[in-house]
């Protein structure tokens, strides 16, 4: 029989440290929907969806019951839908609200594919899907939207960036009366991964095959607990406590995708191997690296634990699941994580630090709420920082921000559920107009000669 | 399949009854069984076999789990395979 330290180890993980398999997401290819016409192809879509992802939800909950795993969300991604609106043609917005008719009747949560990848240029279908994205989040509750803007093969589409300062201004706007959630459900990418089962930038990728699922595993807590029993050890020993339990999350993932793959007959993608904070207490990634040693997170030093964190976190996942993709790595999301949100709430936590750890994890400025008088023109300017670092690092970054309308620095909001609340942080007002006006390209960074 | 049910908490009378007595109900097995007593802590574990379980495994899984709620102790039902993953290479 297995070891009962074994056991009680893992009963242990489930019950005090919030460990859960973070989602199951089903992935499918809408690109045989299109015929052409936006009525007859929005039907397609709507019935391809309810028939693939029928069973989506009773697998989930059966596997959760049989394994004793609590699987907190299950959601689709689907292709770009401004890949299908090339085709289709119509209002946009209309094949948004299918998406969501879709999502409500198959019980997922989230749906992710309002997308368009414009890193190089817009084409057919892109420029008219992006400035449908406030209208198209404030009429649905399920959808997500991601648009990615640059990419270290092409470069970065400025025109783009320009845009999507404008746009996440106006889905706040348009979304005030409900506590700006718009841009919460909006993520700009550089270099965004096909493959991601997690909201709000999951997309299912045109090199993806037609139907699959993915899925990403959490479990801050697990790894915070893990650090917390060697008090004395030093670094190389808390690394490789990293990687042990990192291991031993990312094989309940593989074990989770491959059941769930085979019940649902569709073809198991990857696992994501993300540390996915939420704001309960004990699922914070901030308070693992204070466990590593910073009175705070947002201390000087805490890059560094961040780089250990992320690395040791692959490290140990990679050997545990036959395919990684994904985002894998740490997220931190201001407002979904505990120890974010009181470090940025006593202002131990700046938008710059914060910007320099999106260099070394796995994504970028993520559920951060800023002042809702911010100018669109610096919304754009932080979309270009931080995609430089994701087009000169080789590595996904992402802004997520949140214009807070009618609230200041210091304020709180609050989107409830595993969105989280978070307060208002400041950010430099000085003025990038000129820059973001120009327009035109970032050219594609050089792969050699690397100082 | 196999499952493991973990049952932990405070020490009192009947507790292996109750739980084999409902796995004896739907036809479940149990193969092995270790227990120990720390400080006063109850921790036990079962290894069960549910290949010819009467009703449906969530179901079983349901009334073990019902056991827990009725005598303040905390009892998981855990397909056997999550532990030999997420432990053995």
């Amino acid at each position: 029989m297995i070891n009962t330290h074994d056991i009680l180890e893992t009963i242990n993980m489930i019950q005090d440290e919030n460990l859960d398999i973070r989602t199951i997401t089903m992935g499918i290819s809408l690109l045989d929907c299109c015929t052409g016409d936006a009525v007859s192809t929005c039907g397609r879509i709507y019935e391809k969806i309810a028939r693939k992802a029928e069973h989506l939800i009773k697998v989930g909950e059966d596997i959760e019951k049989e394994y004793g795993i609590p699987i907190i969300n299950k959601r689709i991604s689907v292709t770009p839908i401004a890949m299908i609106l090339a085709s289709g043609g119509g209002n946009p917005v209309y094949y948004a609200k299918t998406l969501e008719k879709a999502a409500n009747t198959v019980g997922v949560n989230f749906i992710g594919g309002y997308s368009a990848l414009v890193h190089k240029g817009f084409s057919a279908g892109d420029e008219q899907l992006i400035r449908s994205i406030p209208e198209a989040l404030s009429v649905t509750d399920r959808l997500c939207s991601s648009v990615n803007i640059g990419s270290t093969k092409t470069g970065i589409n400025m025109d783009a960036v320009k845009l999507m300062g404008e746009i996440i201004k106006q889905s706040a706007e348009v979304t005030a009366d409900k506590g700006c959630i718009g841009p919460a459900k909006l993520v700009v990418f550089c270099n965004a991964p096909e493959d991601n089962p997690f909201m709000a930038g999951a997309f299912h990728g045109a090199g993806e095959p037609d139907c699959v699922i993915n899925v990403g595993v959490s479990g801050p807590g697990v790894v915070r607990a893990a650090i917390a029993k060697i008090p004395d050890g030093d670094i190389t020993d808390v690394a490789d406590m990293v990687k042990r339990t990192a291991f031993k999350i990312t094989r309940m993932g593989q074990l989770v995708a491959k059941e769930a793959s085979k019940r649902l007959d569709v073809p198991f993608g990857i696992v994501d191997l993300s540390l996915a904070p939420t704001p309960a207490v004990g699922d914070s990634v901030a308070h693992i690296l204070e466990e590593m040693g910073l009175e705070q997170c947002g201390a000087h030093g805490t890059t560094a634990c961040l780089a250990l964190l992320n690395d040791a976190v692959k490290k140990g996942g990679v050997m545990a699941s036959s395919h990684v993709g994904g985002l894998s790595g740490a997220f931190i999301p201001v407002s979904e994580d505990r120890g974010m949100i009181d470090a940025a709430a006593n202002g131990t936590l700046s938008i710059e630090k914060l910007e320099a750890m999106t260099a070394v994890c796995s994504v970028g400025l993520d559920m951060i709420i800023v002042p809702g008088d911010t100018p669109a023109e610096v919304l754009s300017g932080v979309i270009a920082d931080e995609a430089a670092i994701g087009m000169v690092n080789s590595k996904t970054t992402a802004v997520r921000l949140i214009p807070a309308i009618g609230k200041n620095i210091g304020d709180t909001l609050n989107f409830g559920g595993l969105l989280g609340y978070g307060p208002v942080m400041k950010l430099n007002t000085a003025s990038p107009a000129k820059f973001i006006s120009r327009g035109g390209r970032i050219p594609a960074p050089l792969q050699s000669l690397k100082n | 399949m196999r499952a493991i049910i973990t049952v932990v908490g405070k020490d009192m009378v009947g507790i292996l009854a109750k739980v084999s007595c409902v796995c004896a109900e739907s036809n479940v097995n149990v193969i092995e069984v270790t227990q120990s007593i720390l400080q006063d802590m109850f921790c036990m574990i079962m290894l069960v076999d549910c290949e010819k379980c009467s009703v449906d495994f969530t179901e079983f899984s349901d009334k073990v789990t019902k056991i827990g709620e009725e005598m303040p102790l905390s009892i998981h039902v855990m397909h056997e395979e999550i532990f030999n993953s997420m432990h053995r290479i």
